[in-house]
């Protein structure tokens, strides 16, 4: 029997047996529904991971010279804490050596942040996101202006108290007013609004908007680095393999300005947004794994219950097979019709858990902060694995139906 | 269809005897059935059974023969094995030059399929397909493309007067209806022999008549028909009747003498 026979007989089949179908493949919807909706919801998280989070916090094609690295995610032990606490700051002077070996078009900017309480005449005091920084800090970051201007040069060098505020800042320090021309006190100092930024959005429900962005050599500095050092040295390539080559002439810069020999290990950290992310990347492969185990019962439920289905199908349908047998259906052609009616039935119900998962997919990003992002292949996925469901189900009552005897069957009522 | 002879021909008992004694030769062409001394037994929970206990038939093409005999007799076994659902456990059966008697499952399967069209007693009609699709069966596993299928279906359909049923489902045909979808299933594939198991046995004797007059005309065409019923009547429509008893030929032969003293023996 050809191979779109049988499956025009499971349609059919599937057809005159509407309710039962749709119980029968229950388990299998089930399954598949929160599989698609798991493995969307993971995805989205690692898109949001690698664009907002990785892109916004750190820039694109961009490493950060650090005495430790910023982002520790997962476990670091006491022993490396100590190890980080025992290396040299970065100093101004690290900065200009670096700047002085970069390529040309490389960019620059040095970033140091803490925050800082501020307070204007129209509002509490409250924290903001204090940056002190130079160079292109604004086009690494890419922080757009909605009005107003970034500092000049002349402002980073001279260390004129002027700032950039986020759109945060701006509503809750300047409320219904427009914060250009007038002043903050950031810890205590006054800063001209010159400049205000985008609105950026957040990051798991971490404000970018909180930021108050002033001149490096401006008081600011003596907030965010006391001792006079600075947090890192951010580097942005032009291109990923402008970034590579930057990043690698800035170890051998850091190494020889920190005397180290051949066998000794970095004494300082080049963060890149890869780094960032390889712990996100361990922790979304053990979502998936136990986010597919969970559906995964669901499917071995959905398996067993198609398996007894289709038991019962072969059991009342025997006469039918005799008959068909004695028409001259040879035992593949019963195996082929009972496996196809299985995958198709499993496949339906894969279906309708693709739109279920999809819809719940939808849901979740809607009302909750977790970003959702449909991955195609797990739509692609989730139909093999209602297919295969359907045929792992459907391979023992198919191959009991193939082995039934034609007399045998042709005698049953 | 073949059909040099007309008249429904009748091989002697002397051509009958040469052709079974020549063991493990292929009969000529004209022997659409031979079988020789096939047996057949059974494991009952331990009791053996021998449902057929060395049975010699030779059928020749364009033959209309009625199987008789009391239940027991090994009429239904002898059937299964002429219809290829069942094997021999000792014996040879060569049907239509074919050793079918050794052949494996899938063999046989296809020789059902291209060699025998059934007709039995209940119909055996998928109840949930239409007649035409119920006549399509046997193409589709003949692997028949779907437009040459329909056309050669709704053919047979229409030689059984059904033409205007073809979409009906069988609760939707009265029992005679139901039979003749049968017989055009059955013819569809053109085989070599029809069998039909009491094919009346589900009828009124008006639809049985009717039936019956279906089967003589297509013996009329040349179709070779083998029929297997416990009713005299039926088998008086034969031209050869063979009786069995206890799992062995008891009687072959035209039906004026064969069925009168069948009727007796009982």
């Amino acid at each position: 029997m050809p191979f779109h026979e049988a499956v025009r007989l499971a349609l059919a089949t599937i057809r005159t047996q509407k309710l039962k179908s749709f119980f029968t493949v229950l388990g299998v919807m089930i399954g598949v529904m929160f599989l698609v909706a798991v493995i969307s919801v993971v995805e989205g998280m690692g898109r949001y991971m690698e664009e907002d989070f990785a892109g916004k916090l750190l820039g694109v094609n961009t490493f950060t010279v650090r005495r430790s690295p910023d982002i520790n995610v997962g476990n670091v032990t006491e022993e490396t804490w100590r190890e980080y606490q025992r290396r040299p700051r970065i100093m101004p002077s690290d900065v200009a050596a670096l700047r002085a070996a970069l390529p040309p078009g490389t960019r620059t900017a040095i970033s140091s942040e803490t925050f800082a309480y501020a307070v204007t005449p129209w509002a509490r005091t409250k924290q903001v996101q204090a940056v002190a920084t130079d160079g292109d800090y604004f086009q690494i970051k890419k922080y757009d202006l909605q009005s107003g201007r970034v500092f000049s040069p002349q402002e980073a060098v001279l260390g004129t108290p002027v700032v950039v505020i986020g759109t945060d800042v701006a509503e809750h320090f300047f409320p219904n007013l427009n914060p250009l021309g007038r002043e903050i006190r950031i810890a205590g100092i006054p800063y001209t609004v010159v400049g205000l930024l985008e609105k950026q959005g957040n990051v798991f429900g971490f404000s970018l908007d909180r930021l108050a962005i002033a001149p490096y050599q401006s008081p600011l500095n003596r907030v965010t680095n006391p001792r006079g050092n600075v947090d890192g040295l951010i580097v942005q390539g032009v291109t990923e393999p402008a970034m590579q080559e930057a990043l690698e002439s800035s170890r051998e810069v850091m190494r020889s300005l920190r005397r180290l020999g051949p066998a000794d290990p970095d004494n300082f950290a080049l963060e890149t947004s890869d780094s960032a992310l390889a712990f996100f990347a361990g922790l979304k492969s053990k979502l998936t794994i136990f986010g597919a185990a969970l559906p995964a019962i669901g499917l071995v439920v959905g398996a067993l219950v198609i398996m007894n289905i289709m038991l019962v199908a072969v059991a009342e349908r025997t006469r039918e097979i005799g008959v068909r047998k004695s028409l001259g259906a040879r035992r593949r052609d019963i195996m082929l019709q009972f496996l196809v009616e299985a995958a198709t039935l499993s496949l339906f119900g894969a279906g309708l858990g693709i739109v279920l998962g999809l819809l719940i997919a939808w849901v979740t990003k809607t009302v909750s902060p977790l970003p959702a992002s449909v991955a195609p292949w797990s739509i692609g996925f989730a139909l093999v694995v209602g297919a295969g469901v359907g045929v792992t189900a459907g391979l023992y009552p198919a191959s009991r139906a193939a082995r039934l005897d034609p007399i045998a069957a042709l005698r049953q009522e | 269809m073949i059909s040099e002879t007309q008249d429904a021909p009748m091989s002697t008992t002397a051509e009958r005897r040469v052709v079974v004694s020549q063991t493990g030769a292929a009969p000529s062409k004209d022997w659409v059935i031979v079988t020789r001394g096939i047996q057949r037994s059974y494991d009952m929970g331990g009791e053996v059974v021998r449902a057929l206990r060395g049975v010699d038939v030779a059928i020749r093409r364009n033959e209309y023969v009625a199987i008789m005999g009391p239940s027991g007799s090994g009429k239904s076994t002898l059937m299964n094995v002429i219809g290829c659902l069942d094997t021999p456990n000792a014996g040879e059966y060569w049907l239509n030059g074919q050793l079918v008697s050794t052949m494996k499952d899938d063999e046989l399967a296809r020789v059902r399929n291209k060699e025998i069209g059934f007709v039995f007693q209940t119909f055996n009609l998928l109840p949930r397909a239409s007649a035409l699709h119920n006549v399509e069966l046997p193409l589709i596993y003949a692997g028949v493309s779907s437009d040459e299928r329909r056309r050669r279906a709704t053919e047979a359909l229409e030689r059984v007067q059904l033409g205007d049923r073809v979409h009906h489902k069988p609760n939707e045909l009265s029992g005679g209806q139901r039979q003749r979808v049968a017989i055009a299933r059955a013819l569809v594939n053109r085989p070599s022999i029809l069998l039909a198991d009491e094919p009346t046995g589900n009828l009124d004797s008006a639809t049985s008549a009717e039936i019956m007059k279906v089967f003589e005309a297509l013996a009329a065409e040349g179709q070779t028909v083998i029929m297997v019923t416990h009713e005299p009547d039926i088998a008086q429509h034969a031209r050869r009747v063979i009786v069995l008893r206890d799992g062995l030929i008891a009687n072959d032969g035209p039906p004026d003498t064969i069925v009168p003293a069948y009727v007796q023996g009982h």
